[in-house]
């Protein structure tokens, strides 16, 4: 069994909402669109208050060439262009439109046939899916576009669709691999044609069997992609670590994943791109999982972009009695919400609740020096070294010991038995000195 | 409404902690104190209890009263310290001198250095080695006490093999004559012999290996490059001059060799934290326990040989880096 | 035996008086010029190397200081005036008397006026924090209270306050060296003037939001509506991004706009506690710090 060459932990895998089937989400009153919903440059608004528009309506252009264009979700009045705040807090533009009815944007094919004769060429298959304003659905939201249009130089060899779903509790890849895999193998035959790559992979955990079955049996009528079960570890969804397992190279340190000849997308991406190019869809739903022990009913919804967290909440009964953390994203990288009415964007993965007693940190005691951290770093890092130096303010240090390496994978303060913030500080630290490294001069 | 919790991922934590940590080695070396409780009775007990109590004692009094920061002795490292002091010295040792062996231990080896997880050296084994120069006739007084139920010793008293091997080249006999003399077997080795309390069952040791494997407290690459290395080093020698070296085997089952490899070279505190670090350590170890068993003026060696490469183990770390992810290309 | 000692004697004499040579030529070979002033400044300075300067440490800045053409750009803010003057006499230089620093913390969020809309339970550290989110209260811009100045301090001039949950600066001890304004992750601490017998008036609180929403998010934030700037006679008050700035060096202590804040973010700190005006909404806190022995006025 596949699986990546360094470090690694086994949280436990609570997908308690794996069979739970995705569900429309009801269309809210009021949307807001966010305007930063991807990696790079907030998108610039194109709409004015009282415009009229209509679901996968263009309503704000990427601004600049890391940045995605963002469409309505909804149909109805725009009320303006808010300040609103984002889940952490921070204050972010948002598009704010009251919704009437669901009218959409007449070019989108809304039929349930699938398309599969991919009639595009490479070029215009970038330039729809840049139109469409597909971002990488796996956690970064990178613009999709821009990864699959390799740096002059450098030449994609294969593609990699990540099913892995690493983190525990998160289902909506899941799902999605069960409900909609023939469209996710189009998604990847599509962004294959794009990279003109004859090599696809779609790398899924063996504790996913079902949805192994199933894309093996799709598969057959795509020869060219191959499915790959890899053995069930954390954080085996990261780029760098699935292209190790999957095809045993290694991305070089401070590289990027097109220089080993891989490109890795998401399986939500794959669905994405299908429905950009095929179903000439621009990217305003995702795919939700609602889930926590504690939490009453476990769900999987088809969400509008801009929907508030807080309507998604309420219709599993508010934030349960129990809960002391709500978090988007999974468990190990996901990040807590701070503020429940944020609305949800084009990445939203799921909203985690966990109790105290799950996600509530311990009093930090002394380093004694066991290791787990560097045995668990699939960077083959030292976050104990790192976190002191961090705390020392000692930079050449830090970047002597790569902590620009650092994926931010939290398996350090997952493992730590001292309970001590490693990551916290290696993140912060990790910043700066990257801030350092990109002031200079360059040779 | 409630307030809801906020921090940086990861969000969840394993299951492992400090305490269930120290927990598990104390766990792992249980079957020795059952094994020394079953052949030197209540005063195997004695000496344990001795130990666990005045380190345990040591650590609060320090932390509470000295140093006044947060008193940790309910991480169990205190009692793991207590525990190995006792089954290191002799059954026959007064109380008092586990006592100062705590003090020295806790008190000098560890919370001057500002308490678990600072200490350079391994605590017991700093506690063993004050008590084996400063009280050289009781802590080499290996007979077996009056008390003693379940059954007796055959043939040897007053002296450990190795000891006896020492004695016996140093009065000019040969292995074989030695051997011969004392009736020694690998069978008689493997469980219940003279020695300190815990050497006497190599069995229960490695069955402790085994749960702190299982239970991934440790990592082997240390215990078995220690054993490794004596095996091939002590296996040369024995080649060379079968008559003057003893055999590898005769090495490995010996004196404190698996108590020391097992749980005093595995310290977290005082042991390298990589694996290339590991083994060079462990390396360190066999060749110093041979060296000073073959040629020393002590018959045992390991309890130096881990102080010694104790020292070395800042600097091991700086140089034995993790196998970066990547680092090859380019 | 004795010819053993004479010839030990003898011969580590003559290898010491060898090297002893060859060491003095050594040593006049590489031998470093450096300015013999530069000891006599730095046995001057303090020695906290405290970095306060600007420069590396202590020896650093005396470098600077013999190096300069005037002592105009260069100031120790730990040793003050007093060092400064000394320093000049040393060099031969002239020196402008600068007016002692303090620093000061600008936040009103205490517990009570800015109650927490979430728990925090990361690494304690507003570096951290602050990089994380928006802070567990409804104000983004205030203090985030994990104590980063307290542990850039190296004179011990910083603490906590368990009962605001805000840094209070011990006035005695604060050097004004600037690394807790460094430290600061939400630029809160600013280094402003001592002022007459220490008395100083400054705009406590340093959030951009708009009046409604600050005010929301704490009781005694600054809601941006200009009054103070309207009743300071001496156009001290500057009011950017809905918050006020009062120049502290033009700023002439009147106190009018202390009375006029309708939030009483304003603070005035070190006045005698009678004149305290009457009308002011912050009376009922003002009367409180004649017990604190951290004489500020809240």
């Amino acid at each position: 069994m596949k699986t990546f060459s360094i470090g690694g932990v086994h949280p436990h895998d609570s997908k308690i909402s794996a069979n739970a089937a995705i569900e429309s989400f009801p269309i809210p009153e009021v949307a807001y669109i966010s305007m930063g919903q991807h990696l790079g440059a907030p998108a610039e608004p194109i709409v004015a208050p009282g415009d009229k528009v209509k679901v996968g309506q263009l309503i704000a252009n990427a601004n600049g060439f890391i940045s995605a264009p963002v469409h309505s979700s909804v149909s109805g009045t725009v009320k303006g262009i808010e300040i609103i705040k984002d889940l952490a807090g921070n204050p972010c533009k948002a598009v704010v439109i009251e919704v009437e009815g669901d009218e959409w944007v007449e070019t989108i094919d809304r039929s349930e046939e699938i398309a599969r004769e991919i009639k595009l060429d490479s070029k215009e298959i970038i330039e729809k899916i840049k139109e469409c304003g597909v971002v990488g659905l796996g956690g970064a939201t990178f613009p999709t576009n821009v990864k699959l249009s390799p740096p002059p130089g450098k030449k994609a060899e294969f593609l990699i669709i990540n099913g892995a779903e690493c983190e525990p509790y998160l289902t909506s890849d899941y799902r999605v691999l069960l409900e909609m895999p023939e469209q996710v193998l189009i998604g990847a035959a599509i962004m294959m044609k794009a990279l003109n790559v004859t090599q696809g992979f779609v790398g899924i955990e063996e504790n996913k069997p079902e949805a192994i079955r199933i894309m093996t049996e799709k598969a057959k009528a795509y020869p060219q992609i191959k499915i790959v079960s890899l053995k069930k570890k954390y954080p085996q969804g990261g780029e760098k670590q699935l292209i190790d397992a999957v095809v045993g190279r290694k991305v070089p340190s401070m590289g990027l994943p097109i220089d080993t000849g891989a490109v890795v997308q998401n399986v939500g991406t794959a669905l994405a791109v299908y429905e950009a190019v095929q179903k000439n869809k621009p990217l305003f739903e995702g795919i939700m999982t609602i889930t926590g022990e504690c939490c009453p009913q476990q769900k999987n919804y088809k969400h509008r972009v801009g929907t508030p967290l807080s309507k998604m909440i309420e219709s599993v009964g508010g934030v349960p009695e129990a809960a002391a953390k709500a978090i988007s994203g999974g468990p190990m990288m996901g990040k807590a919400i701070a503020n429940l009415d944020a609305p949800t964007l084009k990445g939203s993965s799921s909203v985690l609740f966990l109790t105290e007693e799950q996600t509530k940190r311990q009093p930090e005691s002394n380093c004694i020096r066991c290791g787990k951290c560097i045995e668990a770093c699939p960077m083959g890092l030292e976050p104990y070294l790192l976190n002191k130096l961090a705390k020392a303010g000692r930079m050449d240090d830090l970047e002597a010991g790569k902590i620009y390496d650092c994926i931010e994978c939290g398996c350090c303060l997952y493992t730590c038995p001292a309970y001590i913030p490693l990551l916290d500080n290696i993140r912060l630290a990790k910043a700066n000195v990257m801030k350092i490294m990109r002031s200079r001069p360059k040779k | 409404m409630k307030k809801l919790l906020v921090s940086p991922s990861p969000h969840i934590h394993g299951k492992d902690n400090t305490k269930s940590l120290m927990r598990d080695v104390v766990i792992a070396l249980l079957p020795t104190v059952a094994v020394s409780i079953y052949c030197f009775g209540l005063s195997a007990l004695k000496l344990a209890l001795v130990g666990v109590l005045a380190c345990v004692a040591v650590e609060y009094v320090i932390a509470k009263f000295m140093l006044k920061t947060k008193v940790t002795i309910c991480d169990y490292s205190a009692v793991i310290t207590g525990l190995l002091l006792a089954l290191n010295v002799p059954i026959n040792t007064p109380w008092w001198v586990v006592v100062i062996g705590s003090i020295v231990a806790i008190g000098v080896a560890k919370m001057t250095f500002g308490g678990l997880g600072q200490n350079l050296f391994n605590p017991a084994l700093v506690g063993r080695v004050f008590l084996l120069i400063s009280f050289p006739v009781i802590m080499t007084d290996w007979s077996t006490p009056e008390s003693t139920f379940g059954f007796a010793f055959d043939g040897v008293s007053g002296a450990t093999p190795l000891g006896i091997v020492k004695e016996g080249l140093a009065q000019g006999m040969t292995l074989s004559q030695i051997y011969a003399e004392h009736n020694f077997s690998y069978a008689q080795m493997l469980f219940t012999r003279i020695g300190s309390a815990g050497e006497i069952s190599a069995i229960a040791l490695l069955l402790g290996f085994v749960y702190l494997l299982v239970r991934r407290v440790i990592r082997p690459h240390i215990t078995l490059s220690i054993w490794g290395t004596v095996f091939v080093f002590s296996g040369i020698l024995w080649l060379c001059n079968p008559e003057q070296f003893t055999d590898p085997i005769f090495n490995l089952l010996t004196g404190g060799m698996l108590l020391g490899s097992i749980f005093m070279a595995t310290d977290y505190v005082t042991s390298p934290m990589e694996p290339k670090g590991m083994v060079i350590f462990g390396i360190g170890i066999g060749i110093i326990t041979i060296l000073i068993r073959e040629f020393g003026a002590y018959p045992e060696g390991i309890s130096f040989a881990i102080l010694i490469m104790n020292a070395t183990v800042p600097l091991i770390n700086m140089f034995c880096k993790p196998k970066r992810f990547g680092k090859e290309a380019k | 035996m004795s010819t053993t000692i004479i010839f030990t004697v003898a011969s580590l004499s003559v290898l010491g008086l060898l090297l002893a040579v060859v060491l003095y030529f050594v040593a006049q070979k590489f031998k470093v010029e450096e300015d013999p002033r530069i000891d006599i400044v730095e046995a001057i300075m303090p020695g906290a190397n405290c970095g306060g300067c600007g420069q590396a440490g202590c020896r650093a800045f005396a470098e600077a200081c013999t190096k300069a053409d005037n002592l105009d750009s260069l100031f120790c803010p730990v040793g003050g005036n007093a060092t400064m003057k000394k320093v000049a006499d040393a060099l031969g230089f002239e020196v402008a008397e600068k007016a002692p620093m303090v620093a000061v913390v600008r936040c009103n969020g205490t517990c009570e006026n800015r109650p927490k809309t979430n728990v925090y339970d990361g690494a304690v550290s507003c570096a951290v924090k602050a990089a994380l989110y928006s802070g567990d209260t409804g104000c983004k811009y205030g203090c985030v209270g994990c104590g980063d100045c307290v542990k850039a301090c190296n004179f011990g001039a910083l603490s906590m306050d368990p009962a605001t949950g805000l840094p209070v600066v011990d006035e005695e001890k604060c050097a004004a060296c600037g690394a807790c304004v460094k430290a600061c992750p939400k630029a809160v601490i600013e280094l402003r003037n001592k002022g007459p017998k220490g008395r100083r008036v400054f705009v406590s609180c340093v959030s951009q939001d708009k009046g409604a929403v600050a005010r929301k998010a704490c009781k005694a934030a600054c809601i941006g509506c200009g009054k103070c700037a309207k009743v300071c006679p001496f156009e001290a008050i500057k009011v950017e991004n809905n918050v006020a700035y009062i120049d502290f060096n033009k700023c002439k202590l009147c106190t009018k706009c202390v009375a006029e804040c309708p939030t009483g973010a304003i603070h005035k700190v070190n006045f005698p506690v009678k004149p305290a005006a009457p009308a002011a909404p912050a009376a009922p806190a003002a009367e409180k710090p004649a017990e604190n022995n951290n004489n500020q006025e809240k």
